[in-house]
């Protein structure tokens, strides 16, 4: 049997009758649209879905997508990886860290090429086993280099938590955890984005309730529906928004009720607050410097800090992207993936120049790899 | 890629905090740091997030989940179907939104 991977279990779930009915609706009810839908699904999860199922091909011309920010790795500024290069490179540290982070690169390397050099990096299935690494080398400086949205953040601040309670003094935290709304905000603000409507991402909403969006309907007055990841929930979650749209109205509603309340998981909210605050200014790779977007620890936690303890090793220049690069104008809904001059040229998977092209929910990205759906 | 496929509550370890539950045959150690002491029971069903309990899941909505999940993991051995609910643990799109 060819090795499975996780995409095509999610196969399941393209029940196409399901799908067929959902588009047959949704194309009934475009109908009374007055203009076209410009959706904004936030989260790159959402992208993958929409792109892998080529949604866009099962629905109206007036329904369009615009590819959202929501994808930790791809705004993650060259400087920050930078960073974690810098203490990477410290002697007797250990980096840890999530996801794909270890192969996107800085300005000049990335963690996995450090780590084939020697550096002691490595990939954390949980941020619990940070703590596991600390406790196993206590004379090593143990960096946890946190990435995430929402949905992410309270694990860390569990991990903060864990360490204080038992006690462990080598365990440093490099904060880059970021926020949802004030991204949308950002994106939204300068009145050239395209977008009136929004996918809202699930898991987000799930550690803070749908809540957050609550402000959104009513400051861009567009529809905002909270939905799953599966191919049926964006369906669904579209055939809201399409509703909302034609019946004029602009509310918050959440198809993936199974998981998402409005005032989402108290306590983890409430660890965070204990240990985490807004940060006044964060780099978006792609959107650039959006104010109280990210998170930083309190200052309380200062010696705990990676920023602060070992500021003298770390690079302080912003970085950007090559100047062809049009991310910031896709993620207003502005351009598409092709209209960029570099995209599957220059820029690639392989080697991304820009942000959109860094990690699998990325658009640019999404776009190449399913070049063939859209034809 | 996300699927949130939920797992049952095998056992709870008041102690240490943390709760074996069950996903598709799959058991592991879960941290309950994020869920309201007492919250999680035996017999519960969760969604797991690298290594922590995010939150409770319906029961009803659970099992509906699992039984198209359950169809397609029936053709994996278990060596397979260990690897792709460990995969979904750190799906990374949860860190994103």
């Amino acid at each position: 049997m060819s090795e499975l991977k996780l995409k095509d279990l999610y196969d399941g779930f393209r029940d196409p009758a399901t799908i067929r009915m959902l588009a047959a609706q949704i194309g009934e009810a475009a109908k009374a649209l007055h203009e076209p839908l410009r959706i904004m699904e936030v989260c790159g999860g959402h992208t993958h879905t929409i792109m892998k199922y080529g949604l866009p091909q099962v629905l109206p011309d007036n329904i369009d997508f615009i590819h959202g920010p929501g994808c930790p790795v791809c705004i993650m500024p060259k400087e920050r990886i930078d960073h974690a290069i810098a203490l990477a490179r410290m002697d007797d540290t250990i980096l840890v860290t999530l996801g794909d982070m270890i192969r996107v690169p800085g300005s000049q390397s990335s963690l996995a090429v450090e780590r084939a050099a020697g550096r002691d990096i490595r990939p954390l299935y949980t941020p619990m086993d940070a703590l596991k690494i600390a406790k196993e080398h206590p004379d090593k400086k143990v960096i946890f280099f946190a990435i995430g949205f929402e949905t992410t953040t309270p694990m860390t601040a569990a991990l903060l938590h864990a360490a204080i309670a038992q006690k462990v003094t080598n365990l440093y935290f490099h904060i880059n955890h970021v926020l949802v709304p004030p991204a949308i905000d950002a994106i939204m603000s300068d009145g050239q984005a395209k977008i009136n409507a929004f996918i809202g991402p699930s898991h987000v909403s799930v550690i803070t309730g749908a809540k957050i969006y609550a402000p959104l309907p009513q400051k861009y007055s567009t529809p905002v529906v909270v939905c799953g990841f599966e191919p049926v929930d964006v369906m669904q979650g579209i055939l809201m928004a399409v509703r909302q749209q034609a019946e004029g109205r602009a509310e918050l509603e959440i198809e993936y009720s199974r998981s998402v309340t409005m005032e989402g998981n108290v306590k983890a909210q409430q660890l965070i607050d204990m240990y985490l605050q807004p940060r006044s200014h964060f780099r978006w790779r792609g959107i650039g410097d959006i104010p109280d977007s990210a998170l930083e620890l309190k200052p309380e936690f200062a010696h705990l800090d990676a920023e602060k303890v070992f500021a003298e090793v770390l690079p302080t220049e912003p970085i950007d992207d090559h100047k062809l690069c049009i991310c910031g104008t896709i993620l207003k809904g502005l351009a598409k993936p092709m209209e960029c001059k570099v995209f599957g040229t220059a820029c690639t998977p392989n080697s991304p120049l820009g942000s959109c092209m860094v990690s699998s929910e990325g658009a640019c990205n999404a776009y190449y790899r399913y070049a063939g759906v859209l034809g | 890629m996300c699927l949130s496929i939920p797992s049952k509550v095998v056992s709870v370890d008041r102690e240490k905090n943390t709760a074996v539950v069950d996903t598709m045959g799959v058991k592991r150690e879960a941290g309950l740091d994020l869920m309201e002491e007492g919250s999680v029971n035996v017999d519960d069903y969760v969604l797991i997030h690298i290594g922590f309990v995010m939150n409770k899941i319906d029961e009803e909505d659970a099992l509906e989940s699992l039984k198209v999940y359950h169809e397609i993991l029936a053709k994996l051995d278990e060596e397979e179907r260990s690897r792709v609910v460990l995969e979904d643990d750190n799906c990374e799109n949860r860190g994103a939104p």
